[in-house]
């Protein structure tokens, strides 16, 4: 198959100049588009969405909006622009020269790091493949599409830097991103979470909140990369995750608004009661953001990982906004605080720095979820209902690292950090995460609400538009 | 500016909305004159950095950054870091800043004179601004149009120019002139007099959504008696090119305004660029009615006059304008090989649609040109008013009572 490169796949890397990526792509474009139509949003193949397409990367050229069928949307491949000066910021080859080839020794663990970052693009996509059945709104249904859409330019992305600078073990796990699927037994995606079921709008919501944030911070590791490249295309990445993060949050502040406002006319906080009024009740949020929040926890990998000690001494991987950070950058005689199992609690253990890595993340991490967390906490309080949200304990509900509660022998911990027998857990657990009958509830509120100007009754409507556009009254999706 | 004596020097300040922004930094990374900043709370846009120039406008994921306030200081950083929410437009109202200059006050006087005087502004007129800019502290507008309206070889040099006021808040309503201040000073070393223009466009701006205004300006070539003159400030604003400033005062007028009211009538004579309030409603009008408004409905009756075709300003864009829209009808005194004809002959030539519309309660009258119109529309009127069982001097009164009938003519 014959391809316009620099119409079809708008590009800022030479793509018409470059023979041999073109080869790799010409093989692996039509295996692409195949994937989309089979594991892509289903039903939805061949309506006219109003979507964003990035065709550079200036900022004017980057958010086109314009009514695009999905699968003939533009995926184009991205890195923001060079900066020749730029160094190894951190580890042993700080102040190198960044390099702009992969190097010989660290070949084949920049591609496994790439290879699982890819494999998270196209999961989510499956993960959320039914959702567009039963979208809340015509603005939310468009916007799960721009989710899936970018994620799909994500994994372009990945298997850009996969085909250009890994030859022939390239081009395999390029093939392998699209042969893998989503909780399927015999051939899963790499990640645990990414496994998981996305059964409804408000897991939805708590995914692009909770586990798409996950994705903001390793790429924003990994842009911090001695590897130019990677850097550049992670960085140009994050960019569009920004617009992810936002349909997540806004989405269960929403919820939570419209939860508050018929608890405000009902005058009840009462579950059964909210329940009754048609709207998801204060508790079953909270369950469902300790399970999100709990699993993309996991994503970080363990407390201590000589792993992630290699990557940031080989200057593979960074911390989040590393240049901005007032350190040596190398860290060698550094200590880190990681909790630790201790007299019945938990406690902290002073480790080496380099070997926290995964931790020192997981931490960053939590800070920028408990804020957006506060901010749906200062809506609820202006509405005048009692109900707030709180983040769990980070050792709640842990399957990775130290506090694996799969493991024998390890406590288990209540979502406000205590230490707890195996059978209060077994009574309390249905108190703290989603239950079937939670699920099921939330499920029978799932019903499709496709016409402008119109939005289902268990959520607020959005207070802006996308592209200056109505916010409900506009025809994102076209059906005819 | 600070304080209660600031007038209407307000500025546009570009902010982000905490309750709508995720922070996820997408602005603060891709603004080239790293103006955008933050802190644990919230990001802000540092104002003496800012330029304006929207590059973090499209990148932003939620609509945060698409907000403008007006302020009559900025909002500092720190503040802004403090917000839950934005704070509304600037609370400085825009205030007068005193009684309208004397000067102003005699034009006026006169010009209204046909009127009976000042009279009342239509009952749906908008609430208008007035001497917000005075010669002490005029408003600097920026010239970013001027191209003549009259035909090459015409014997008259009509403009239209289109100003800018930048920052600078200049609400007008269509009906309103503002005052020229022309540069340097007269044979006497005073500065010179202000000279009251008619604006020509539409409340919302020459080009919508901007700041902006226009103008009709003649350069005076001659007096009255025919002598050879040069207009001091026609002259000044004829030759002015792009990118010129000018010192404007006001905005003036609080009767001569059009109503707003769904089926309210305009019945609009004029002559020369007598035409810049009449060009000024017809497009506010005709804005509404290209976009299906409800409220652009009432008919509208032009009846225009000039010596010839090619000296009539908007000539070109008067012949588009759909019947159904307006009934444009045009008088020529000296067109070669046609009769002369004013506007009062025109107005007779349709003396049972203008008896029509003086019959409608809904129909609001405007006057405006040299003041030699006056006594040959007045007759008109007359004439037509007889014709048709009603007494003009009474039912001028009338119009006259209720907000209905305005007259701006100048010699």
């Amino acid at each position: 198959m014959s391809i316009n490169y620099n119409e079809r796949i708008p590009n800022n890397v030479d793509l018409g100049e470059d023979r041999q990526l073109q080869r790799a792509l010409e093989h692996w474009q039509p295996k692409y588009i195949d994937w989309w139509k089979d594991m892509g949003p289903e039903g939805f193949q061949s309506q006219d969405v109003y979507l964003r397409t990035a065709v550079s990367v200036d900022p004017q050229g980057w958010a086109q909006f314009g009514y695009v069928k999905m699968p003939d949307y533009r995926w184009g491949i991205f890195l923001t622009p060079s900066d020749e000066n730029r160094l190894v910021n951190f580890g042993d080859h700080k102040g190198d020269k960044a390099w702009t080839e992969v190097p010989g020794e660290y070949r084949s663990i920049l591609r496994r790091i790439i290879t699982v970052q890819g494999d998270t693009e196209p999961a989510s996509v499956e993960q959320q493949r039914f959702l567009g059945a039963t979208a809340p709104s015509l603005y939310d249904m468009r916007n799960l599409f721009q989710v899936n859409v970018e994620e799909g330019r994500h994994l372009w992305a990945m298997v850009y830097l996969l085909h250009k600078y890994f030859g022939r073990d390239g081009r395999e796990e390029g093939e392998a991103l699209l042969e893998r699927r989503s909780g399927d037994e015999n051939h899963p995606r790499i990640l645990g979470a990414f496994n998981e079921k996305t059964p409804d709008w408000l897991s939805f919501f708590f995914f692009t909140f909770i586990t798409d944030r996950d994705g903001k911070y390793q790429l924003a590791a990994l842009a911090e990369s001695g590897f130019d490249p990677l850097s550049r295309t992670c960085k140009f990445m994050l960019t569009e995750e920004a617009h992810h993060l936002f349909v997540g949050e806004t989405g269960i502040a929403r919820v939570l608004q419209r939860t508050a406002e018929v608890a405000k006319q009902i005058g009840s906080e009462d579950p059964d009661a909210l329940r009754k009024a048609g709207v998801i009740d204060f508790q079953t949020v909270q369950k469902y953001l300790n399970f999100h929040y709990s699993v993309t926890l996991d994503l970080y990998g363990a407390e201590i990982s000589t792993n992630a000690a290699n990557y940031y001494t080989m200057g593979l991987k960074g911390r989040f906004e590393e240049t901005k950070i007032d350190d040596d950058h190398q860290l060698k005689g550094d200590t880190y605080p990681v909790p630790i199992r201790s007299n019945g609690g938990i406690g902290i253990e002073q480790v080496p720095a380099l070997t926290a890595m995964n931790e020192r993340l997981r931490d960053d991490y939590v800070v920028d979820v408990q804020k957006g967390v506060d901010r749906w906490n200062k809506m609820l309080e202006k509405t005048g209902v009692r109900a707030r949200m709180t983040l769990a304990h980070k050792c709640f509900n842990r399957r990775v690292g130290r506090f694996d509660i799969d493991q024998p022998d390890i406590d288990h911990f209540s979502p406000d950090g205590r230490a707890i027998p195996e059978s209060e857990w077994t009574k309390m657990h249905t108190e703290w995460l989603p239950t079937h009958e939670d699920h099921a509830y939330v499920a029978s509120l799932m019903g499709a609400v496709n016409e402008p100007g119109k939005i289902a009754n268990w959520i607020a409507p959005p207070r802006v538009g996308i592209d200056g556009k109505p916010a409900l009254d506009f025809e994102y999706i076209r059906f005819d | 500016m600070e304080g209660s004596t600031v007038t209407a020097e307000l500025m546009r300040q570009h902010l982000i909305d905490p309750e709508v922004c995720i922070r996820c930094n997408t602005c603060e990374e891709v603004c080239p004159e790293k103006a955008i900043t933050h802190n644990d709370v919230n990001y802000a846009i540092d104002f003496a950095k800012c330029t304006m120039k929207g590059d973090c406008l499209p990148p932003c994921p939620t609509g945060a950054i698409d907000s403008f306030r007006k302020v009559a200081r900025a909002w500092t950083v720190e503040e802004q870091f403090g917000w839950d929410s934005l704070p509304p437009d600037s609370e400085i109202v825009l205030e007068s800043a005193g009684p309208v200059p004397e000067d102003v006050e005699k034009i006026t006087g006169v010009a209204t004179e046909g009127a009976g005087g000042a009279t009342l502004p239509p009952w749906s007129a908008a609430h208008p601004y007035i001497n917000l800019y005075t010669p002490d502290h005029p408003a600097e507008a920026t010239v970013v149009g001027n191209m003549r309206l009259t035909a090459e070889g015409a014997s008259t040099d009509i403009h239209h120019i289109v100003l800018d006021f930048g920052n600078a808040a200049f609400p007008y309503l269509e009906g309103q002139s503002i005052g020229i201040l022309p540069p340097g000073t007269d044979a006497k070393g005073r500065p010179h007099h202000v000279r009251l223009y008619s604006v020509a466009s539409p409340r919302e701006g020459e080009r919508p959504g901007y700041n902006n205004l226009a103008i009709t300006v003649k350069r005076i070539a001659e007096d009255n008696d025919g002598n050879p003159v040069t207009g001091v400030a026609s002259s000044y604003l004829c030759d002015l090119d792009k990118g010129d400033t000018v010192r404007v005062t006001g905005p003036f007028g609080t009767s001569y305004l059009m109503p707003n009211h769904a089926g309210a009538n305009l019945l609009m004579i004029c002559t020369g660029t007598g035409s810049a309030p009449m060009r000024a409603m017809t497009e506010r009008r005709r804005r509404k009615w290209a976009r299906g408004a409800a409220e652009a409905g009432g008919s509208m009756a032009l009846f225009f006059g000039a010596r010839t075709k090619d000296e009539l300003p908007y000539f070109g864009p008067l012949q588009k304008l759909p019947d159904a829209f307006i009934d444009v009808q045009l008088a020529f005194s000296r067109e070669p090989g046609q009769d002369k004809e004013y506007v009062q002959d025109r107005m007779r030539a349709r003396a049972d649609a203008v008896a029509r519309l003086l019959k409608d309660d809904n129909t609001f009258v405007y006057i405006c040109g040299h003041k030699r119109m006056e006594d040959g529309v007045s007759a008109a009127f007359e004439d037509i008013c007889r014709a048709n069982g009603l007494d003009w001097k009474e039912l001028r009164d009338q119009l006259r009572r209720t907000g209905r009938y305005h007259v701006e003519t100048y010699y």
